[in-house]
């Protein structure tokens, strides 16, 4: 079972059928934050619904983009061969 | 009825009968070890015991409280599984290696004063050497001599701190330190964070795993950091200065996993960043943030092992560590593929996954203690988490682009292994009670609230929303990223190269001022002194002694003829002088 359900995600395929699912999930979750009660919130973006989801998004693309900067403009990335003789 | 036993003697002992069993026998009994240390964990009770008075001191190996327990749990359970996982290893050494790593672990865990600490520590960090030496490869010798180094470093800088505090305070207890900004303070917190990863002295670790043999790495990813993060706990909670660490290492290993390329060390870049969590909890210093850094601990322990299992399956069924050598690997390893997502959604923080328990708990602290900024940074920092652990590195390794590898799953002892971490990072998830009731203090803590798990759902997918709009930038790179071992590898060239040039053409101008000057001046002074002082004065001074001894010895010959009337003569005049002065004296008494 475990098997089937692997190599149907991992067929191109069913890309298509897939990309459809994660955009469902993701409404529904971004949805999902709006109906939730918020007697937990110590700032005031923990109050704002959606927060979560603008949140990470923003991470995601930020660590990329900074990640990648320092990697090529900040001298981290090498050859493999930096440290041999 | 014994009340205490330690459980490390399980373990060192235990590992001197490995070498001699054979087949199924060695197996059971390989298993049994970690059981035996389950087991006593599992008997104790608080209080102290074992304590031995040594060279005035007092050394206690047994001091037993609710922190040192929760550890001594899973560091016995996570004993079990890893060597699960190596059971097909062939070679008893790396065995014996991990059950003394494992021993030196659990003995700095129930080490009631410094010293006990320090020589566990130190056994930690050789057995565990042993594990990276036993791949065999050029990379992994010099790697683990890089690792040994670096630790003796960190275990003379704990060792001098240790001094110093007991010249100070005439007490080795291990408790919470005086934070006076004193050196001892610092030397024994440079030498823990060190064993933490925290950066600049962090780079040993993602250096060093990722070169170690595929189940001795599964031990490291588990022991070394935790064990420092237990100190952390007892020793500097509340320490402002690793609150700011922490949340700089949480961002730190991000950082570097999005570089990375070898897929154990963006894992090891993780353990970084997820013992930054751990760090910022210690620092925060709250009965919540300290319950998280601990459960934090337990759980990462677990998923982080997975994780390294299953990335290190692929390697030995592959050959082959990058990302850019790996992909398409869905279609024969697909277990492989299910269990380490497991590992994934537990370190990414899910809901029912491990991670979504304990993690939340750091953040919450970090934000009831009214830390806004370290609060959104670590939040910011799991974002990065499930983009490399849970879809960049299995994306490329499993998915991605077809690498044509014919792989098959690992041994079924690797599969169970995986498979029992699995089934507690979902079982942790879903009934975090048992792990709650381990912390050290009160839990008042529900992570199952509506709003805490649709805004880290919300988190998370769009986090996924990214990573594959942003796919084409995250094609891993054939490089290598330098960090701050570079200090120690190509800064020991500039050292080298400092040493054969400025320093040799200075020694060479040193030689050569040396030769002009005292050499010839010596010389001359020398000639001087033969020439002159020695011919004439020296020389002139033993000759006048001997000449005048051999004239007076040409007097005294005279005086010796051999004939008895002369002497005769000799004495009847002695004999006349000494009755004339007594005649004298006599006559002039009065």
């Amino acid at each position: 079972m475990i098997k089937r359900f692997v190599l149907y995600i991992g067929n191109p395929d069913n890309a298509g059928t897939l990309k459809k699912l994660s955009y469902i999930a993701l409404v529904l979750v971004f949805i999902s934050d709006f109906l939730v009660h918020r007697e937990h919130a110590i700032y005031f973006w923990d109050k704002i619904p959606g927060w979560g989801a603008f949140y990470g998004f923003f991470s995601c693309v930020v660590i990329i983009l900074v990640s990648k900067f320092l990697g090529h403009q900040g001298g981290i990335m090498h050859d493999e061969d930096y440290y041999d003789d | 009825m014994i009340d205490w036993f330690h459980p490390s003697i399980v373990f060192i002992a235990g590992s001197i009968l490995i070498p001699f069993l054979r087949g199924k026998v060695r197996d059971a009994y390989l298993m049994m070890i970690p059981i035996l240390g389950v087991a006593t964990i599992f008997n104790m009770s608080p209080g102290t015991y074992w304590t031995y008075n040594f060279l005035g001191g007092s050394l206690t190996f047994g001091a037993v409280d609710k922190l040192s327990i929760v550890f001594g749990w899973v560091f016995t359970i996570a004993s079990f599984i890893s060597i699960v996982y190596a059971l097909h290893v062939k070679e008893s050494g790396q065995h014996v290696a991990a059950f003394l790593y494992v021993g030196g672990s659990l003995g700095v865990t129930f080490a009631g004063d410094f010293f006990t600490l320090f020589i566990f520590w130190e056994l930690m960090a050789f057995s565990s050497a042993y594990l990276i030496f036993a791949r065999r490869e050029k990379e992994a010798i010099k790697a683990g001599y890089r690792y040994i180094l670096v630790h003796i470093f960190g275990g003379v800088c704990l060792l001098g701190g240790v001094m110093l505090h007991y010249m100070k305070t005439k007490s080795t207890a291990v408790g919470p330190l005086v934070q006076d900004g004193s050196l001892s303070f610092y030397l024994i917190l440079i030498g823990v964070m060190l064993n933490a990863a925290v950066p600049p002295l962090h780079a040993w670790l993602t250096d060093a795993y990722p070169e170690g043999t595929v189940t001795g790495s599964v031990f490291m990813s588990a022991f070394t950091t935790k064990t420092a993060v237990y100190v952390l706990v007892r020793v500097f909670p509340g320490t402002d200065l690793l609150m700011y660490l922490g949340t700089i290492m949480a961002l730190y290993g991000v950082v570097y996993a999005v570089l990375e390329n070898d897929c154990r060390r963006l894992l090891a870049y993780h353990i970084i960043s997820q013992v930054g969590y751990m760090v910022a909890g210690v620092g925060i210093g709250s009965d919540m943030s300290l319950n998280g850094s601990v459960s934090h601990a337990f759980a990462h322990i677990l998923y982080k092992g997975l994780l390294f299992m299953g990335a290190g399956a692929v390697i030995q069924m592959t050959g082959k560590r990058k990302l850019t050598e790996l992909g398409g690997l869905y279609k024969t390893m697909p277990i492989t593929l299910v269990l380490y997502m497991i590992g994934g959604f537990a370190i990414s923080a899910f809901p029912l996954f491990s991670g979504f328990v304990t993690k939340s708990m750091v953040v919450a602290g970090a934000a009831h203690d009214h830390k806004p900024a370290i609060a959104l940074l670590l939040t910011l920092a799991s974002a990065g988490t499930f983009l490399h652990t849970g879809l960049k590195l299995p994306y490329y390794m499993f998915f991605g682009k077809d690498s044509g590898l014919k792989a098959k799953e690992p041994p079924l002892n690797m599969l169970i292994a995986m498979g029992i971490a699995a089934f507690l990072c979902i079982g942790i998830g879903v009934l975090p009670g048992p792990l709650y009731a381990l912390l050290p203090y009160p839990v008042h803590f529900d992570p199952y609230t509506g709003d805490h798990v649709t805004s880290a759902l919300g988190i998370l997918l769009f986090t996924g929303l990214g990573f594959f709009m942003l796919l084409k930038k995250l094609d891993p790179e054939p490089t290598i990223s330098v960090d701050t071992d570079w200090v120690y590898r190509k800064g020991s060239r500039l050292f080298m190269w400092f040493v054969n040039k400025p320093i040799v053409i200075y020694e060479n101008y040193l030689a050569e001022i040396y030769n002009t000057w005292f050499s010839r001046l010596t010389l001359v002074l020398s000639n001087f002194f033969a020439r002159i002082i020695d011919v004439r004065g020296i020389d002139g001074i033993v000759n006048g002694v001997a000449g005048f001894f051999i004239s007076l010895a040409g007097t005294l010959r005279l005086s010796s003829t051999g004939l008895v009337r002369n002497y005769a003569f000799t004495m009847l005049i002695g004999g006349t002088a000494i009755i004339a002065y007594y005649l004298f004296a006599y006559l002039t008494r009065q």
